[in-house]
């Protein structure tokens, strides 16, 4: 810094101005985090025995095993119905006017800003014995007894959807505005039809903001407690439900603690996994 | 898209796309449309459509005493929480932002990690780490937690703000003789506001609407409004959590609206 031209100086802040926030997480995140690994790497709830007992009891139990699995699914799930109702979107938000995308990015903003609470009770309204769904094909005649929607695996994507497809908008309607409308209109004149313009085009053009809601929808997905919980009821188990039961409810602080851990490295392992994709897709569109 | 012939191949794709765009959009603004209506019943089940409308839950809603204490430390701890994000987030964001060495690139990774992360993980850590210390869970265990979930929204922003900064405005500034701290609250603060501000905002809704890290930080003496509306939802379906959905959804369309005013919500979340 000191060696630095007079006028570069002014332009930036000393380092030492992030050092209260970063103290700040060092002792609120990080410490914490570290502590939860260690007490993971203890066969007793003292934390007195060092052993990989818990890791070992996790991923040698076949439930255990399931609930990893069908959180995992139900991520990837989601993320997918979420890419394809999302896309649409950014498409049509890209092809009308000003007022008309004002209107668009309020209905995709507003839910992300309601509370969780209140958008997965929307649902049980919705999917409930008396809900809409079921109101309306008996009134049709089409069904005589309630469909069971509530405590489904299909009702907790469909809310879930809901839920975070504004996190998947979002970075769609970025990458597709930064796409040069004349490569559009190029490939369409140079007799590429609209799909396959489309397919060819837009799509791998806009592979970065695919991949940033990909990655924001499936972490929110897994860890969406609120609506796992309410709309999937008692029967379905899922991740942060496991995590929970385990440490209040059993106070098993140890078996929670791997828990976390395994949960923490699934979600870094996918996040992972997209930012790689990420930064394939990056050189794959400018070049 | 003008010489465009219209073709058949052209009009299904377009087809097509504004249907699901369409369909989507409705699945995403329904379910606030729906909880509205249904909070005017009079009836005392969720039917929908209600058999008949009133605001008795609304009435309801103002005795309920339990939900007016939960609502009082939500946001007691999201003024709180918010408050101290703005602080040490954007001074952090006035460090990291236009440094390009690797510490400040590792500290941007640092601050924005319990935006990817199962925060019921940083919850139960949290827990463990308050519990080690000899610190019984309070408003002031759900602040701490809270400001380290919510400090990602303020550093985010702050930063995009910054990016947007002239440097040359800075050095007009430092030519004609301003001291760094006079061009800062002359030049960068006025700039940098509405972004500060969005960032505030989104950190205080979503500070408000936290529930994997107060689910752990929490107990009887300090419950808070999420999860006390959905513990009342586990054990039954409340038509006053109804009205209280309607309270919530009035509000936060009244402050987005404000908000776009002020900041230009919506152009910071698509840039």
């Amino acid at each position: 810094m000191g060696a630095a031209p007079a006028s570069r100086d002014v332009t930036s802040y000393g380092m030492g101005l992030a050092a209260p926030l970063a103290l700040f997480f060092l002792v609120f995140f990080v410490a914490p985090l570290l502590q939860l690994f260690w007490l993971s790497l203890h066969n007793d709830t003292a934390g007195l025995h060092w052993g990989l007992g818990q890791y070992l009891h996790f991923l040698t139990d076949p439930f255990s095993l399931g609930v990893l699995g069908s959180t995992l699914l139900l991520g990837a799930e989601v993320t997918a119905v979420c890419l394809l109702l999302g896309f649409p979107i950014a498409w049509l938000y890209q092809r009308v006017g000003p007022k008309l995308q004002t209107i668009i990015i309020l209905i995709v903003l507003l839910p992300l800003l309601t509370s969780v609470v209140v958008r997965t009770f929307a649902w049980i309204v919705i999917l409930g014995r008396q809900g809409i769904i079921n109101a309306t094909l008996q009134s049709l005649g089409i069904i005589d007894t309630p469909v069971k929607l509530l405590y489904t695996q299909f009702g907790v994507v469909i809310a879930l959807t809901q839920v975070q497809m504004p996190l998947m908008t979002l970075p769609l309607i970025t990458a597709l505005g930064r796409i040069d409308a004349n490569l559009d209109d190029a490939s369409c004149s140079l007799g590429a039809g609209s799909w396959r313009t489309f397919f060819r085009i837009v799509l791998p053009l806009s592979l970065p903001g695919v991949i940033a809601g990909c990655t924001l929808t499936y972490a929110a997905a897994i860890t969406a407690f609120i609506t796992q919980s309410l709309i999937g009821g008692g029967q379905m188990l899922f991740m942060p439900m496991y995590l929970y039961q385990q440490a209040s409810t059993l106070q098993n602080w140890p078996f929670a603690a791997a828990i976390s851990i395994i949960f923490l490295l699934a979600v870094l392992a996918v996040v992972s996994v997209f930012t790689t994709l990420g930064r394939m897709s990056r050189g794959y569109g400018g070049a | 898209m003008s010489g465009r012939k219209r073709t058949w191949e052209a009009i299904s794709f377009e087809l097509v796309m504004t249907v699901i765009a369409v369909i989507a959009l409705v699945i995403i603004i329904a379910p606030s449309l729906v909880v509205l209506i249904v909070s005017f019943t009079s009836g005392f089940s969720l039917r929908f459509p209600p058999p008949g409308y009133s605001l008795r839950w609304y009435a309801e809603l103002w005795n309920a005493w339990q939900l007016h204490f939960a609502a009082k430390n939500s946001l007691i701890v999201a003024l709180w929480a918010t408050g101290l994000s703005v602080t040490l987030g954007v001074a952090a964001a006035l460090a990291i932002s236009r440094s390009r060495t690797l510490s400040a690139r590792l500290l941007d990774s640092l601050f924005m990690s319990p935006l990817v992360l199962p925060a019921l993980a940083f919850g139960l850590a949290a827990l463990m780490l308050f519990s080690l210390v000899g610190l019984p869970v309070s408003l002031l265990t759900l602040v701490i937690g809270h400001t380290v979930v919510c400090v990602p929204y303020v550093v985010r922003n702050t930063v995009a703000a910054l990016a947007q900064l002239e440097p040359t405005l800075l050095e007009s500034s430092a030519v004609l003789g301003a001291s760094r701290l006079y061009t800062f609250r002359r030049i960068v603060l006025p700039l940098i506001r509405p972004g500060i501000i969005a960032g505030a905002f989104i950190a205080f809704m979503s500070s408000f609407d936290n529930v994997p890290v107060s689910l752990f930080l929490r107990d009887a003496a300090t419950d808070m409004l999420p999860i006390r509306m959905w513990q009342d939802l586990e054990g039954k379906l409340d038509v006053t959590i109804a009205a209280l959905s309607g309270v919530l959804i009035i509000a936060t369309v009244a402050l987005v609206a404000v908000m776009e005013r002020v900041t230009g919500l919506s152009r910071r979340l698509t840039n």
